[in-house]
């Protein structure tokens, strides 16, 4: 039988802010347990909350580049349920008003693209961490992480595989990035999801039972865990067994999802908005001024650079999934390079080796300044495409050389002088008359053969279009 | 609404509070009196009411994104009830 | 020293009459020799008190002194005071240091006032007698066998006998008004978010406010000076400008519009107390008052909409006692759960259980719509009457308390009947507005309280009144025999 997937996925986006959401406590990460842990963050008898405005405006700026609606009076809501890690025994979070409203992310596919429906984003608070075996039998609670501001954004169930929440959850990843308001590193869990999973008979317009699968921190995990999920769910319903409803995590280490064993009451989380915090009102003005401050988003600057500079959908789209990639080209071609040789250079050359050392644009040893001065060289004839190849692998091995002071040392100059090359075909034809034979019987390889034996004269310097053109010239004397 | 011994139940896991079934017998009765009174609220038409939260028409107010809190782990590890190397100590907590 | 106003204090201080050290010694004397019998206060530390008017009395020497540098005043042990046990009167925060200054308590400080100790109260300020307190019962000092009142029944209970020359109290649905009026003296619940609310333990944070608790409208007008203050630390706090609540004691109320809620005299009120509120009310008229009668038609919703939205805020409010950080911890437990559960059935006293076992139910699935939401809807209703009475009278008046003082252990079992203690008190509360009690007469040797309604913001209309009411009356003055 064959099976539709449907996969939404709820985002909590650590937002980059200096403070906490509802107190001054530093967000920096990594430091002494519970030395971020002021009276707010300990719940403290008597403390009371005030919404930090960078948070507000990070909440807005994701708003407004996801094209979603940004509601003009929000209200904060109290999530209430027990656990170590949270200390006011409940999570100020955002519930039948969020501050962003109904949205929508394109994303790229194999075969085109596909508009991801965002249901609302919201912010909220996040818990602190529990560790285990400080102590035989017991777990530590380090609240340096409680109230660090989150943007949680929730998908409508739009994705049909594990590689469309893979390509959502990359998109958006680049795209929090890309507007600043946060920094991404997910091993430290600044971009977690949850992603829910569900199975129904091919064509059924009913929905199976999903079951949520908590905190994913890797697009690795993403496609795994889904990947075990989906074929679990079908043999379970194969099997004759249903789908509950649950929440249920992902073991890395075997690949596996489990349910979660704590949870074992239906949660009731007597939401009611928070007495403490007021309705958040945003002015016009306000989200005015923060689209003013906006950097250009990627789907804009994808067309610009398809229109203006002329490159393919591809490489532009490619070129503005990240914003220090698209930095990097933008800089590049601000140096007098041509766009498409600049777009080509990056996304081939630049990141294979990327790719390779596992490593972002912004830590590649080429810099763009030696990647233009490079390209300029290829442009003016000076180095063939091969020869450029070879400085641009020295550069990132000894990044302290510079392009010229390369070209001479492993000899790469080209040879576009037309009497030198003259000189090296004259020797080529000369000692070699069968093929000249072969050439004029109508045999075109022949001619291929005459090319390669004139670079391999010259060491592979010649400038191989003039060398063809004056063989051409030449045979047909 | 009375408040049955399954409710008081409910309620009192939700609340985290441990509840002997003698006093559970007495809060039944008590509960079940404070509902009655509670109850009286039926009684009005609230169609059309907006539900006041606050009791002043007034926006929340924003407070500068700068650090104004610093460690103060000499205080508040003195108050908790257990801790070690800076982290407060519970019972093993299972996921 | 014993009878004399903040004003005198402050003049005498600063006239040198006495020192702050001598002031404060005194008052700490009383609380030595009659806290045994009132239960008034939970803490007092004499080291730190003493210190205080020690610093008080070279700030005078040096002529940099504000009016209320050196007067000591008692706060209620739910105000966080850095380095003062600040319990709530609950075994959950029996050993709990506050490391921070409430906002109050910050404002006093800076305002060179000595704090003379923490006064006690009901648990987690839920109660109108005083008698929910893990740290005991508090005596009425106008008859040991009877409650001053709660929750602020400490501070009530040490003004009233003197122990302070004032105290702060705060009033969720009645707490500063009630004990105010069974104790015989001044208290004033002003709008909600005209004083901070930081460092004031939650019971209720949208009915919570804090207000000043002494003798006279006078007292009470110069502590509001130092207790309104608008708080960047608390959202609720209102930009509202700084007032001299002083200023404008002696206007004259000549033609003042006193509305009358047919609904404050009906059924349920002691008809003795209804003698004698109307008798203040006349006293009003004879200074030139005019009487308006006017209807509150949701007033009687007032306990049952109070009894879901108070309970629920603080089922939410509560939940942050669990054992984790600080306060009370069960001593044997076999793991988290069992840690959570013990800790909190034995931290928490009966009250404020029930309390958070009613907030938690209508709060939870299925019944949010039916208790929570119907209860804010009729809150709106509830305000929007005060509304429209507003347009008709300037000040609304009638009894703070259905009945003067009862005995202790009179309404302990009976959770209800002991409700029904704010049911004139409540609905401002509700509405955010500012209210006050002042004392019209006395029955049986029971002192009886006036209730004053205003509009927002009109505390300083308010104090004007009743000063005015004060000026030719001396119930305010009486002190109770069994304290000399």
């Amino acid at each position: 039988m064959d099976w539709d997937i449907v996969i939404g996925i709820e985002t909590h986006v650590q937002l980059k802010t200096q403070t906490k959401i509802f107190s001054g406590a530093s967000t920096s990460f990594g430091n002494e347990a519970n030395s971020q842990a002021c009276l707010v963050s300990l719940a403290y008898p008597g403390v009371l909350p005030v919404l930090n405005h960078e948070a507000v405006n990070c909440a807005i700026k994701f708003g407004l580049a996801v094209d979603a609606k940004i509601n003009k009076k929000s209200i904060f809501a109290r999530k209430n349920y027990f656990y170590p890690d949270l200390p006011k025994g409940y999570q100020i979070s955002q519930f039948e008003l969020p501050i962003v409203g109904e949205g929508k992310l394109s994303i790229p596919l194999n075969d085109g693209y596909k508009d991801i429906r965002i249901l609302r984003a919201h912010l909220e608070e996040d818990a602190g961490k529990s560790s285990h075996g400080i102590l035989q039998g017991k777990s530590g609670i380090d609240l340096n992480r409680a109230g660090t501001p989150l943007l949680e954004i929730v998908t409508e169930p739009d994705m049909s595989s594990a590689a469309e929440a893979v390509a959502y959850a990359k998109k958006l990843h680049d795209l929090v990035q890309w507007i600043g308001i946060c920094d991404g590193n997910m091993q430290e869990g600044n971009f977690r999801c949850d992603v829910n999973v569900s199975v129904k008979k091919k064509g059924s317009t009913t929905l199976g039972t999903r079951r949520e699968i908590k905190n994913l921190n890797s697009f690795k995990f993403i496609k795994q865990a889904i990947d075990f999920e989906v074929n679990w769910q079908i043999e379970t319903i194969e099997d004759g067994g249903e789908i509950q409803q649950s929440t249920i995590l992902f073991n890395p280490d075997n690949g596996e999802t489990k349910a979660m064993r704590s949870k074992e009451e239906a949660n009731d989380y007597r939401y009611f908005p928070d007495p403490d915090l007021l309705p958040l009102v945003v002015s016009e003005d306000h989200i005015h001024n923060i689209k003013q401050s906006l950097p250009e988003l990627p789907g804009e600057m994808q067309k610009r650079f398809e229109i203006d500079l002329g490159l393919s959908e591809y490489d532009a789209s490619e070129l503005t999934n990240n914003k220090d990639v698209a930095d990097y080209f933008m800089n590049l071609i601000k140096r007098g390079v041509s766009a498409k040789l600049s777009a080509n250079w990056i996304l081939v050359n630049l990141f294979s080796r990327l790719n390779d050392a596992d490593i972002s644009i912004n830590e590649s040893p080429i810099g763009f300044d030696q990647l233009a001065d490079l390209i300029k060289k290829i442009e003016d004839q000076t180095i063939s495409n091969n020869a450029a190849k070879k400085i641009f692998d020295a550069l990132w091995d000894s990044p302290a050389g510079t392009v010229d002071s390369l070209i001479d040392e492993l000899g790469l100059k080209q040879i576009s002088n037309d009497s030198e090359i003259e000189g090296l075909i004259d020797k080529v034809l000369n000692d070699n008359g069968a093929m000249i034979e072969e050439y004029k019987s109508g045999k075109d390889k022949a001619f291929n053969a005459l090319v390669g034996q004139v670079m391999k004269a010259s060491r592979g310097k010649a400038n191989p279009s003039q060398v063809n053109e004056m063989l051409k010239k030449k045979l047909s004397n | 609404m009375t408040i049955s011994q399954d409710d008081i139940k409910k309620i009192a896991h939700l609340a985290r509070i441990n509840i002997s079934s003698e006093e559970s017998i007495l809060l039944e009765e008590k509960l079940t009196g404070i509902m009655k009174l509670i109850d009286q609220m039926q009684k009005v038409d609230t169609d059309g009411v907006e539900p006041m939260s606050h009791a002043l028409d007034i926006s929340q107010p924003l407070r500068a994104d700068q650090v104004t809190e610093s460690d103060i782990r000499t205080k508040t590890m003195a108050l908790a009830p257990e801790t070690e190397e800076s982290l407060f100590i519970v019972p093993q907590v299972i996921e | 020293m014993l009878n004399l106003s903040l004003k005198q204090l402050s003049q005498q201080l600063r006239e040198k009459a006495f020192s702050s050290e001598e002031l404060t010694r005194f008052f700490l004397d009383r609380i030595r020799k009659y806290n045994d019998s009132l239960n008034a206060f939970i803490t007092i530390d004499e080291d730190t008190s003493i210190a205080m008017a020690k610093q008080a009395d070279l700030k005078i020497a040096s002529g940099n002194q504000g009016t209320f540098t050196g007067i000591p005043i008692a706060q209620k042990d739910i105000f966080c005071a850095d380095g003062w046990k600040t319990t709530c009167g609950s075994k959950m925060l029996e050993n709990f240091v506050a490391p921070y200054n409430a906002t109050v308590v910050q404002n006093f400080n800076d305002a060179g006032a000595i704090n003379l100790g923490k006064t006690n109260m009901d648990e987690f300020a839920m109660g109108s007698s005083n008698e929910t307190s893990y740290f005991g019962a508090v005596k009425n000092p106008w008859n040991l066998e009877y409650v001053p009142g709660g929750s602020s029944g400490g501070s009530a209970s040490a003004v009233a006998a003197r122990l302070a020359p004032a105290a702060t109290g705060t009033d969720t649905g009645g707490s500063i008004r009630q004990p105010a009026s069974l104790c015989g003296f001044t208290g004033l619940k002003p709008t909600y978010g005209l004083v901070s609310r930081y460092g004031m333990i939650a019971f209720a944070s949208s009915l919570d406010q804090a207000g000043p608790m002494a003798p006279s409208a006078e007292d009470c007008a110069m502590m509001l000076n130092v207790m309104a203050s608008h708080d960047i630390k608390d959202s609720t706090s209102l930009p509202h400008p700084k007032e001299d609540y002083l200023a404008s004691l002696d206007n004259s109320i000549k033609g003042l519009r006193i509305g009358m809620p047919k609904e404050f005299f009906g059924e349920g009120l002691d008809s003795e107390v209804q003698k004698i509120i109307e008798g203040a009310i006349n006293e009003y008229k004879k200074m030139g008052a005019e009487i308006v009668e006017i209807s509150l038609p949701n007033s009687e919703l007032a306990i049952p909409v109070y009894y879901v939205i108070a309970p629920a805020e603080a089922s939410s409010n509560l939940s942050r006692y669990d054992g984790v950080r600080y306060g009370y911890r069960t001593k044997e437990y076999d793991d988290l759960m069992d840690m959570y559960f013990k800790t909190r059935q034995e931290g928490f006293g009966d009250e404020v259980k029930r309390r958070i076992l009613i907030g938690t139910y209508v709060l939870s699935a299925g019944y949010y719509d039916a208790y929570y939401l119907k209860a804010q809807k009729i809150r709106q209703l509830i305000s929007n009457d005060f509304s429209q009475a507003f347009q008709k009278c300037d000040v609304i008046m009638g009894p703070s308390a259905p009945s003067a003082a009862f005995k202790s252990g009179e309404k302990k079992e009976d959770p209800l009947a002991m409700y029904l203690q704010d049911i004139y008190t409540i609905s401002t509360n509700l509405a955010g507005l500012p209210a006050m009690s002042i004392p019209a007469g006395f029955t049986k040797g029971l002192p009886v309280g006036l209730q004053l309604i205003g509009n927002h913001f009109s505390e300083g209309h308010l104090l004007n009144i009743a000063h005015q009411f004060q000026l030719i009356s001396d119930w305010h003055r009486k002190t109770p025999k069994e304290i000399d």
